[in-house]
């Protein structure tokens, strides 16, 4: 019995979904202080294929394992990247690391977003401070795909103007005539000639069809909750504001308990859900 | 199968022919309580326990468990690590039976966690019926587990001067073929004996929950904005003793440990408890179950409504250890009668 038990556990340890697989940094900037972005490469080839706005469970050896977004779309599957704020153990971990480095990578986890159930349809984006990491991974999955979508509009803020992740994707936005894209900060510095105050004054210089349009909103809870009353208040049905929910996920595999939201797993039912699921779930945001 | 029937007097030499082969946990007194432990010694088993401090998930659920180990130098190497010594778990109650027949569907289901399934599949458990209750903590009845099988290889039941014996798999008939000789078919009186245990026991377990326990998922879910879950939050020490005792607990921390010569590691899950502060806490403060209350009410409605409509099977099986260690006395058989007369 034993012996041949122990024969059967031998394939199962080889696939186990704890083992990541590894991977190497080629290109790695200091965003801000806090935020450090980074392009990564399997060393195995393969590519993440992963969905938008999925996560990771990245491994820094010898320290730990934090749940990461991919800010990166599918469509550019030569490579994935990340952007981390160093809050934890892990994620300052991270941010010592540089070009040639390895980590270790577990997933995609989560549901994601399949934009390709929604052709031909609008897009708002509306994402604060870190949110714009996930949300990149959807915008640049449109802007790839753009013939296949609508209107595009992007809002973007952050506290100051030394905040903003993703300045050159966003001076990209900005000139394309393609996308509409409005930048705020809630605290301007010197030589900041753009917008000044919360994210939900750029709903004023925007005109959408509520009706075709899909808000993807990204944010700290506080940003959400009034960037959906804007979104509900231009007509846009609760099914159709999308949003990425943060947890600290210690498996990823709808195990570990620590991402549960009521009887929802956010690692696998999530991290992408509609305005209307969140409400219903009461304990989201 | 059919039932066999085994002598008191065959019955230490069935252990200890278990023992021969691999390694046999079971029953042992420890101070004035019971614990599972590994036997050294027939002796030291106690068929006649209550309950244990811990349940016997803690043999394919570890505690601390390691799932990976990797060597850092120019290169990372990396191993999964699955560890399942073959083990034989001899006398666990029908609530614990039961917890790990849950466990089983969440980690060997439709999604297999290698590490869980390698350590179930090389446990065998003989089952032990409980004659009579515990202590005035159990609520077993109430929750369905009492009659409890599915999960065990063989099933005892104390006869007086014999065990009846219900092998109830391939694996059980094997095992016990291999460890006894001495193992009858049951005949007429030991059939009749067994029934009179079976009434026996009816007798001495008593419903303490004022509603069949297949209301309890919608009665939880009317409560969710009751007072009640702050009134006995705020009697919470959020210690998570439930947590650790409970059979069907299977929340975990993941973390590295990190080797003296720093050049290697393994990386375990830990068991944790959705009752401590920092569970629901994500990078930068934000915490999404910050109130006691908030935290204790998950734990019920997870043990009473979201595993039961996630898996199909209870959360709870009724064994009440999680009252049993409670430091403020909480109570979840006086919740959920305080929660059913609220309505």
């Amino acid at each position: 019995m034993s012996v041949a038990a122990t024969q059967a556990i031998a394939p199962a340890a080889a696939e186990s979904p704890f083992l990541p697989r590894l991977a190497r940094i080629v290109a790695a900037e200091q965003f801000t202080p806090k935020e450090k972005w980074f392009r990564l490469v399997p060393y195995d080839g393969r590519p993440l294929a992963h969905p938008p706005m999925s996560f990771v469970q990245v491994s820094v050896f010898g320290v730990g394992e934090a749940p990461i977004s991919v800010c990166s779309s599918p469509t550019r599957e030569q490579a994935f990247e990340l952007c981390v704020r160093a809050v934890g153990s892990v994620t300052n971990a991270i941010h010592r690391l540089g070009v040639g480095d390895t980590v270790g990578i577990r997933g995609p986890f989560g549901n994601g977003f399949d934009a390709s159930a929604h052709k031909g349809k609008d897009f708002l984006f509306v994402a604060g401070g870190l949110g714009l990491a996930p949300a990149r991974s959807l915008i640049q999955y449109v802007l790839d795909k753009r013939q296949d979508y609508g209107r595009v509009t992007i809002l973007v803020g952050a506290r100051t103007p030394g905040d903003l992740l993703f300045q050159n994707d966003i001076r990209e936005w900005v000139s394309r005539p393609d996308v509409e894209t409005h930048v705020t900060v809630d605290r301007p510095a010197e030589g900041w000639k753009g917008n000044v105050g919360v994210i939900t004054t750029l709903f004023k210089k925007i005109k959408i069809n509520p009706s075709a349009t899909l808000a993807v909103i990204i944010g700290p809870p506080i940003m959400f909750k009034f960037a959906v009353l804007e979104a509900l208040a231009y007509g846009i049905p609760e099914h159709r504001c999308i949003c990425s929910l943060e947890r600290r996920m210690k498996c990823g595999l709808g195990w570990c308990g620590h991402c549960q939201i009521r009887n929802v797993y956010v690692c696998k039912e999530g991290p992408v859900f509609t305005y209307e699921q969140v409400k219903k779930l009461r304990e989201g945001i | 199968m059919l039932p066999r029937v085994l002598s008191k007097k065959d019955f230490a030499p069935f252990v200890q022919a278990l023992m021969g082969g691999t390694s046999v946990v079971g029953p042992v007194a420890k101070e004035n309580k019971f614990v599972f432990a590994e036997l050294d010694s027939v002796a030291d088993l106690r068929m006649d326990y209550p309950i244990t401090l811990l349940s016997p998930k803690k043999y394919v659920f570890p505690q601390v468990e390691a799932l990976l180990r990797y060597k850092m130098g120019d290169t990372v190497q990396l191993e999964p690590v699955v560890e399942a010594p073959p083990r034989v778990m001899l006398g666990v109650h029908p609530c614990d039976i039961a917890a790990i027949w849950l466990l089983d569907t969440i980690f060997a289901g439709k999604q297999t966690d290698p590490n869980y399934a390698a350590r179930r599949s090389q446990a065998v458990i003989i089952g032990l019926d409980c004659n009579k209750p515990c202590d005035e903590y159990q609520f077993c009845l109430d929750m369905g587990s009492l009659p409890h099988r599915q999960g065990a290889d063989l099933f005892l039941t104390d006869l007086g001067d014999r065990y009846f014996v219900e092998v109830l798999t391939p694996r059980g008939k094997e095992v016990l073929d291999r460890a006894t000789r001495a193992a009858q078919p049951a005949a007429g009186p030991d059939l009749a004996a067994r029934q009179d245990v079976e009434e026996q026991k009816a007798r001495a377990f008593h419903r303490k929950l004022p509603f069949d326990v297949k209301y309890l998922p919608e009665i939880l879910d009317e409560s969710y904005d009751s007072l009640i879950w702050e009134a006995i939050g705020r009697r919470c020490f959020s210690c998570g003793s439930c947590n650790l005792t409970c059979p069907t607990c299977y929340c975990f921390d993941v973390q590295d440990a990190v080797g003296l010569s720093l050049g290697e590691a393994t990386r375990v899950r830990r068991w944790d408890s959705c009752q401590l502060v920092d569970f629901a806490e994500v990078a930068g403060g934000e915490n999404f179950r910050k109130r006691r209350s908030d935290r204790l009410r998950h734990r019920f409605f997870r043990k009473g409504k979201y595993i039961l409509e996630d898996y199909g099977r209870m959360g709870c099986v009724g064994c009440g250890r999680c009252d049993r260690v409670c430091v403020a006395k909480i109570s979840s058989v006086e919740t959920y009668n305080q929660i059913a007369g609220s309505r």
